[in-house]
């Protein structure tokens, strides 16, 4: 040691153990001392496994309540902003496409779509502080959203003026929200599952410590009760009988309130969270397509795949697109090979409630597919008018397939979300109580441990 | 029977099934040449037969290039076909654009077609048919345009499409209804005056795959030409938000933009000379000939109507149609 003070200190420091060790071989000679000795460390052990119990609950208590209160909105935030992101997207697309005035239900979806994007950017930009990727994300979108809305607003102006210079622009906020937008919502949706995956792990990791200190302590009051019937012959003292079944009860306690947490928590993960992640990815590829749809009119055949040897060179672009979003949404079974993100929900969707809205998806997917080659077809015959109808139109337009998708999409988010939070509540309510009671109990049975020890030390005055 | 003959059965039914389709094939290029008199290429096969014709010249120049075949007033072959057949009868399938302003797009508000190719257009189905709007329009995109021709899905292609020797090879062209050339489009307190030293650290938009964009990377001046767009109207949104100082592209297409925002112009002469031409099938030469007749006449007065309303207010110092020029056979 370099501190000076510590050389006249430890001699000092030493003596006083000295002292105290002495007198503690000193007590241990006798019987009452030793009895002593025995009760304060039964005490110290019962009362430590109490309260390493209620820490280690009330740490998962609390990690239970991040999941419900904190990480899992935040998630389901971002998972929002994505939407809603794709969503304003596809409307601008549509809007677009109406000949003369655009319709007053898409330009109030559109308007909607970017309110709610903005609303939910400045809650998560307050609720991530800390988080560098969250932030960095919501830095990013902030700055680009009002630019992608004045690029849209452009697209607009120049489009009613009869200006094919409107389409231009349209393509070119497409990209922006391509590009940079939509992949940055993405960004900060895995950053916030990620933190919800973490808040998961900590809610559910076993209280060890905990289980090892109250196993501890049984065995302490066993062996000290048979160390009593040893030396006395007394078969029952009622202070340590007392003192070990509170023991036990506060360790089944433990064990019970945990493994129910544990069961429910892991239920609302693989039925709630599971579902609602390919569920939210399943929307986002069906708006993604959609606007390709979209934009495969708009463009008019003025963007193709470029002639460098990719696949695909020289057919239109967003067709293409289009087709790798079906692809993404998988082709209607629940095969391994192409079941898609609307196949794993299906699968992961865990009764009749949930089964139905996303086979209600699949089903209008599919007429929605077909509905497209005949738009395609029309469109490639030259007849722009009929493939216009058939994708906006009002009989039999993909449009109409693509809301009842889109529906029922959002019906199956809503109810995999009362699944989620059913059961991580259960699984936070079964450590409800836990960590005070633990504690409290704890106290009784320190005490019967030391009043049980009194008992006999009484009998050498 | 073992798997090995059964495999080889099905051999043989595939190439006996190619085989079928060889000469129908044959057969449905053939017919309409049997029937189309003197001037029908008898005896140079369709695609069916694997022959092709020889290019048209192989010793072209972008001078004997703009050489069409000469006008004839005779309806030939292909105009009876296009009266007659069961599909669209007595309509002209033409393919278009849908985006160039000016020369061929879909005005949003009426969802009607308008612009200089689609006057063009209504003037050759008038004089083939009898009526400016026996005509079926389809959206070609700009790099289908030959395709859409070998395939027979059109008639013939009214898309500014400039007449080069590579084309040639596929797709035989009237005579030059339109003289343009590669030129810039700047804003208009812009310091570039044309394609010239003026360009030095200035950012270029271009087209990818376009005539711009290969005589950029022969001369750029010491010009910035990173940018390269999808289609040419990207460019006018890249110079408006400030992303690049000047657009190349042909002067045609030019004043279509210009057209749609009056802070931008065309400085400079034009650096190279192209000229547009209607696209038509190698197997017609009756209709090339019908068609060049009908740009005798439309050279003579609506032409210049044409180029009063759709380009003259951006597109300045063109002194009319360029003249007709034909090959000698």
């Amino acid at each position: 040691m370099t501190d000076p003070h510590s050389g006249s200190a430890a001699p000092r420091r030493r003596t006083a153990f000295a002292e105290g060790a002495e007198q503690l071989r000193a007590a241990a000679t006798t019987e009452p001392g030793r009895l002593r000795i025995i009760g304060a460390l039964l005490a110290l052990l019962v009362v430590a496994f109490g309260a390493v119990t209620a820490w280690q609950t009330s740490e998962r208590a609390a990690a239970a309540d991040d999941v419900i209160e904190r990480s899992q909105p935040l998630t389901s935030d971002a998972a929002a902003i994505y939407v809603s992101l794709a969503d304003a997207n596809t409307a601008a697309a549509s809007g677009f496409l109406a000949e003369g005035q655009e319709p007053p239900a898409v330009r109030d979806r559109y308007e909607d779509d970017i309110a709610t994007a903005a609303r939910k950017l400045t809650t998560a930009a307050a609720n991530s502080k800390g988080s560098g990727t969250a932030s960095a994300e919501i830095a990013k979108l902030n700055a680009l959203l009002p630019e992608y809305a004045e690029r849209i607003e452009t697209a607009r102006t120049y489009n009613r003026q009869g200006l094919p210079l409107g389409g231009a622009y349209l393509r070119n906020a497409n990209d922006l929200m391509q590009t940079e937008m939509l992949p940055a919502a993405k960004e900060l949706y895995d950053a916030e599952k990620e933190r919800l995956g973490a808040d998961y792990d900590a809610a559910k990791s076993y209280p060890w410590a905990a289980i090892a200190l109250g196993l501890l302590a049984l065995a302490a009051l066993v062996w000290a009760q048979r160390r009593n019937y040893r030396r006395t012959n007394r078969v029952f003292n009622l202070g340590l009988v007392t003192a070990t079944g509170t023991a036990a009860a506060v360790l089944l306690w433990l064990l019970a309130g945990h493994t129910l947490a544990f069961t429910a928590l892991g239920d609302s993960y693989d039925h709630g969270i599971r579902s609602l992640n390919v569920l939210n990815d399943a929307r986002i590829s069906t708006l993604q397509a959609r606007s390709n749809e979209n934009l495969t009119l708009v463009a008019r055949g003025a963007v193709t795949v470029p002639d460098d040897g990719r696949p695909n060179a020289g057919q239109d672009k967003y067709d293409v697109d289009y087709r790798a979003r079906m692809r993404e949404l998988g082709d209607g079974g629940v095969d391994r090979a192409g079941m898609g993100t609307l196949g794993e929900a299906l699968h992961h969707a865990d009764d009749e409630t949930g089964r139905a809205p996303v086979e209600k998806a699949m089903a209008a997917v599919e007429e929605w597919q077909q509905r497209h080659e005949a738009a395609r077809e029309a469109d490639t015959q030259g007849d722009y008018e009929k493939a216009l109808d058939r994708v906006i139109g009002d009989d039999d337009a993909t449009g109409e397939s693509f809301d009842r998708a889109d529906k029922a999409l959002e019906e199956a988010v809503e109810h995999e979300q009362q699944d989620f939070r059913g059961a991580a509540e259960d699984g936070r309510g079964a450590m409800t109580g836990l960590p005070v009671g633990a504690a409290a109990v704890a106290v009784l049975g320190a005490a019967g441990a030391v009043l049980g020890i009194g008992r006999r030390l009484s009998e050498y005055r | 029977m073992t798997r090995k003959q059964r495999s080889a059965l099905r051999g043989w039914g595939g190439v006996a099934t190619m085989a079928l389709a060889c000469v129908l094939t044959a057969l449905f290029t053939l017919l309409p040449l049997s029937r189309s008199g003197p001037e029908g290429p008898i005896g140079t096969g369709g695609p069916g037969l694997g022959v092709t014709r020889p290019a048209a010249a192989d010793n072209c120049t972008p001078e004997s290039a703009v050489r069409s075949l000469r006008p004839s007033k005779d309806e030939g072959a292909t105009v009876k076909e296009i009266k007659e057949r069961k599909d669209k009868p007595n309509k002209l399938i033409v393919g278009v654009d849908q985006n160039s302003y000016r020369w061929g797009y879909r005005n949003p508000s009426t969802g009607d077609l308008e612009g200089f190719d689609i006057d063009l257009v209504r003037a050759i189905a008038d004089a083939l048919l009898g009526d400016p709007d026996a005509v079926v329009y389809r959206a070609v995109p700009t790099n289908q345009r030959v395709q859409a021709i070998e395939s027979g899905q059109v008639d013939m292609v009214v898309r500014t499409m400039t007449i080069t020797c590579e084309r040639l090879k596929e797709v035989a062209f009237s005579t030059a209804y339109f003289e343009t050339g590669q030129q810039l489009l700047v804003p208009n307190d812009s310091e570039i005056k044309g394609y010239d030293a003026s360009l030095k650290g200035k950012r270029l938009c271009t087209a990818t795959g376009s005539t711009a964009e290969s005589e950029l990377e022969r001369q750029s001046f010491g010009a910035d030409v990173s940018t390269k767009v999808p289609n040419q109207l990207d460019c006018l949104v890249r110079l408006q938000l400030g992303e690049v100082d000047a657009v190349v592209t042909d002067s045609a297409l030019a004043a279509g933009q210009a057209a749609q925002d009056p802070t931008v112009k065309l400085v400079g002469e034009p650096f190279t000379t192209e000229y547009y031409g209607v696209a038509m099938s190698k197997e017609s030469p009756d209709l090339v000939r019908r068609v060049n007749q009908v740009l005798v006449d439309y050279r003579e007065s609506d032409w210049g109507k044409a180029y009063e309303k759709w380009l003259a207010d951006d597109l300045k110092n063109v002194d009319g149609p360029p003249k007709p020029k034909y090959r000698e056979d």
